[in-house]
């Protein structure tokens, strides 16, 4: 299967898909979730007979409670998610009791309210974490292709490699920032742990390539680099498919009939493998091509 | 060829163990008293449960009396969550910068309000004399200002009621430290009046007529017999030493949480069968041992959190399963060795001794980059995060070798010439 032939194909692809999801990312943005700014994330089932609209709740809330920056997403069941700013546990069993007043059969679902303080705490937690991540994957890599290799310099390997992860880490974004577009997902932890294990997959499935191509071009000095890769890519393409594929298996169970709160995080986790298995095959070992070429 | 039946049965003795001791067929019969004295233990996410975060205000406490008065609002604490009935709660301390933390679990508990407002509920006791001052307008004005003695001094208290008006009255008892600063307050206060406060109001103020040793004193203020008794209840549980904020908390319902236990095993399950069919479709002979191997993987694992009483958590649950998922890199890594092996035109039994050889290094490698960053998230600290990435790591490390181990010793045994 001659797969290097189409590089253009691939590039163009990618290229679209991060350019749009660029877009999708200024134009959306992404919402940092309570545990980074601070808020409270407040879940109700309101089982009475009325029909009730996130409409008549918010002015609730807005005109009653006098909470101002309230965000409501209807879930399944009569269940509401309501979004807003940090508050005491006075003004929670107030509110709640007032909602009560009000709607009838209320029932808690989850309550979570997150002071400034921790938020901040977290944010720099998280950023510490990507960094720290980032820091780790990097010395590995240096150390999986410390072996300089003719005819692509061992560097290149590194670098196309890390290219590979943005671009998958990118778009992954994109589609985050798409979700919290469209189902008013915020960009919580759960969410960096998700693209910090995309990251983790994505470097791991580019290297099982780069070593295949490594080790046939110490045993085939001589030949043409296009059909090395070529060979190569294709010797490992079983391998990177199945490998993937499993995962994207047990993340789609998890994805139909697991629980609610992970379904967001099982779909970003499992669109992150599929985008990083393609571009294992698809991009990176391309790129190898064109890389020696300058 | 003595060696791999050995090990096999080895393994079939070793997981035969392992199912009784995470079922519930554990329950009964010999196995019993272990799976009992041994419980799955669960976060607070599965089975409901609030999760609280105090800041402790340290303002009044020297710096170097800062540690023990964590140590003793932790003990406060647990004393009035055990008086609400909650099992086990867990209490932990964090350091944070320059403040001070707590974080109370309370797992399985119905009316969590309730236990917040028990909690948080300070009767924060203390004595204050008299102090005048000179105000602006050059007036002479008496205020009460806090001493060193508080309700941490308490050694016990009892409710008694008033000689004369019968009205109901609190005794207290001070420790020997809380007795001589005592006595040293009532020396210092002779002919004047010494407040009494509870939670910042005043609740009497009676005027000292001689020095008092001993460490004992009468509070008697206007409350109702069943206000003394919940108060002293109260002062003998401990009354907190430092003020405690509730800066953050998380409540989940009894109802989302075994909803979420329920789903995700049951997503568990699935995801674990589909990957067995597909392997077995896939690499049909070899694929067959591959899934053995894995549920074997998963009922090691699920031992191993067990036996190390983990607290299993929604997102460790999701660390699993995904680990279930990536078990099986392990044998696809070795079998697409070994078909290239014969295709080359290895024997059978060669290809899969040289297979399990060369693939050694691509196992190890590809599973390098999740274990760095299941380490970088465990230190991450946010319980989510940890959960998840404890089950994750442990579980890619102990799938390097469970598939190995097990798929190699199956075909050994099962595969000839």
């Amino acid at each position: 299967m001659d797969i290097i032939k189409y590089r253009n194909i691939y590039f163009s692809v990618s290229g679209i898909l991060i350019f749009v999801s660029i877009v999708a990312l200024v134009v959306f943005g992404i919402r940092l979730g309570i545990d980074f700014t601070g808020g409270t994330l407040w879940q109700l089932r309101l089982t009475n007979d009325q029909q009730l609209t996130a409409d008549s709740i918010k002015s609730f809330f807005e005109n009653e409670l006098k909470i101002e920056n309230i965000t409501i997403y209807p879930a399944e069941n009569g269940n509401f998610l309501f979004r807003f700013n940090n508050i005491s546990e006075e003004q929670h069993q107030e509110y709640l009791g007032k909602l009560k007043e009000k709607f009838g059969e209320t029932e808690e679902i989850s309550y979570e309210t997150i002071g400034p303080a921790i938020g901040g705490e977290l944010k720099t937690k998280a950023v510490l974490a990507v960094i720290l991540v980032l820091l780790g994957i990097s010395l590995y890599v240096a150390y999986a292709f410390r072996k300089v290799s003719y005819p692509v310099k061992s560097y290149k390997y590194g670098i196309i490699t890390l290219v590979t992860l943005f671009h998958d880490v990118v778009i992954s974004a994109g589609i985050l920032s798409f979700l919290s577009w469209r189902y008013g997902i915020d960009f919580d932890t759960k969410y960096v742990v998700a693209l910090l294990v995309i990251l983790g997959f994505s470097v791991h499935d580019t290297i099982v390539v780069f070593d295949r191509i490594r080790e046939n071009l110490l045993v085939g000095r001589g030949k043409d680099l296009l059909i090395v890769i070529n060979s190569s890519v294709n010797q490992t393409i079983a391998r990177s498919i199945n490998t993937s594929l499993t995962l994207v298996l047990v993340l789609l169970a998890l994805f139909l009939f697991g629980p609610e709160s992970l379904k967001y995080f099982v779909l970003v986790i499992m669109a992150g493998t599929i985008i990083g298995t393609y571009s294992s095959i698809f991009i990176a070992s391309p790129l190898l091509l064109t890389a020696k070429g300058k | 060829m003595r060696k791999p039946i050995i090990i096999l049965i080895a393994i079939i003795i070793v997981s035969a163990v392992a199912v009784v001791f995470i079922t519930p067929i554990g329950l009964i019969g010999p196995m019993g008293s272990i799976s009992h004295t041994l419980p799955w233990r669960l976060g607070l996410d599965l089975i409901g449960g609030a999760h609280l975060i105090y800041e402790v205000d340290m303002s009044k406490v020297s710096s170097g009396e800062r540690n023990s008065a964590v140590a003793g609002l932790r003990d406060v604490i647990e004393k009035r969550v055990n008086l609400f009935g909650v099992s086990e709660p867990l209490i932990n301390s964090a350091k944070e910068g320059d403040s001070y933390r707590l974080i109370v679990e309370l797992a399985g508990i119905k009316d969590v309000s309730e236990a917040v407002k028990e909690i948080g509920s300070t009767p924060l006791l203390d004595f204050r004399e008299i102090l005048e001052i000179n105000s602006s307008s050059g007036e002479e004005q008496q205020v009460f200002m806090p001493t060193n003695l508080t309700g941490r001094y308490i050694k016990s208290a009892s409710v008694a009621s008033d000689n004369i008006t019968n009205q109901p009255s609190i005794s207290v008892e001070f420790n020997d430290e809380g007795a001589k600063i005592f006595e040293e307050l009532t020396e210092r206060n002779v002919g004047k009046p010494l407040g009494i406060f509870l939670d910042n109001n005043e609740i009497s103020a009676p005027v000292v007529r001689e020095k008092i040793s001993g460490g004992k004193a009468q509070i008697s203020g206007q409350f109702t017999k069943n206000e003394a008794i919940q108060l002293v209840s109260r002062f003998n549980a401990g009354a907190l030493p430092a003020p405690i904020n509730l800066e953050s908390q998380q409540l989940i319902g009894a109802s989302l949480g075994s909803e979420s236990l329920q789903k995700a095993i049951y997503a568990g399950i699935i995801g674990t069968i589909i990957v067995m069919i597909f392997m077995i479709i896939y690499y049909r002979f070899f694929g067959f041992f591959a899934a053995i191997a894995l549920l074997l993987y998963t009922i090691l694992t699920l031992s191993f959190f067990k036996a190390s009483s983990m607290t299993i958590t929604l997102s460790g649950i999701a660390g699993f399963i995904l680990s279930i998922g990536m078990a099986v890199d392990a044998n696809i890594l070795i079998f697409e060795r070994v078909k290239e092996e014969i295709k080359n035109g290895a024997s059978k039994l060669v290809a899969i001794e040289e297979g399990f050889k060369r693939a050694w290094p691509s196992i190890r490698d590809s599973n390098i980059s999740t274990i760095i960053t299941a380490f970088i998230l465990y230190y991450f600290t946010s319980s989510f995060v940890k959960g998840f990435a404890l089950t994750l790591g442990i579980g890619v490390v102990i799938s390097m070798f469970s598939a190995i181990i097990t798929t190699r010793t199956l075909l050994r045994i099962f595969v000839r010439k």
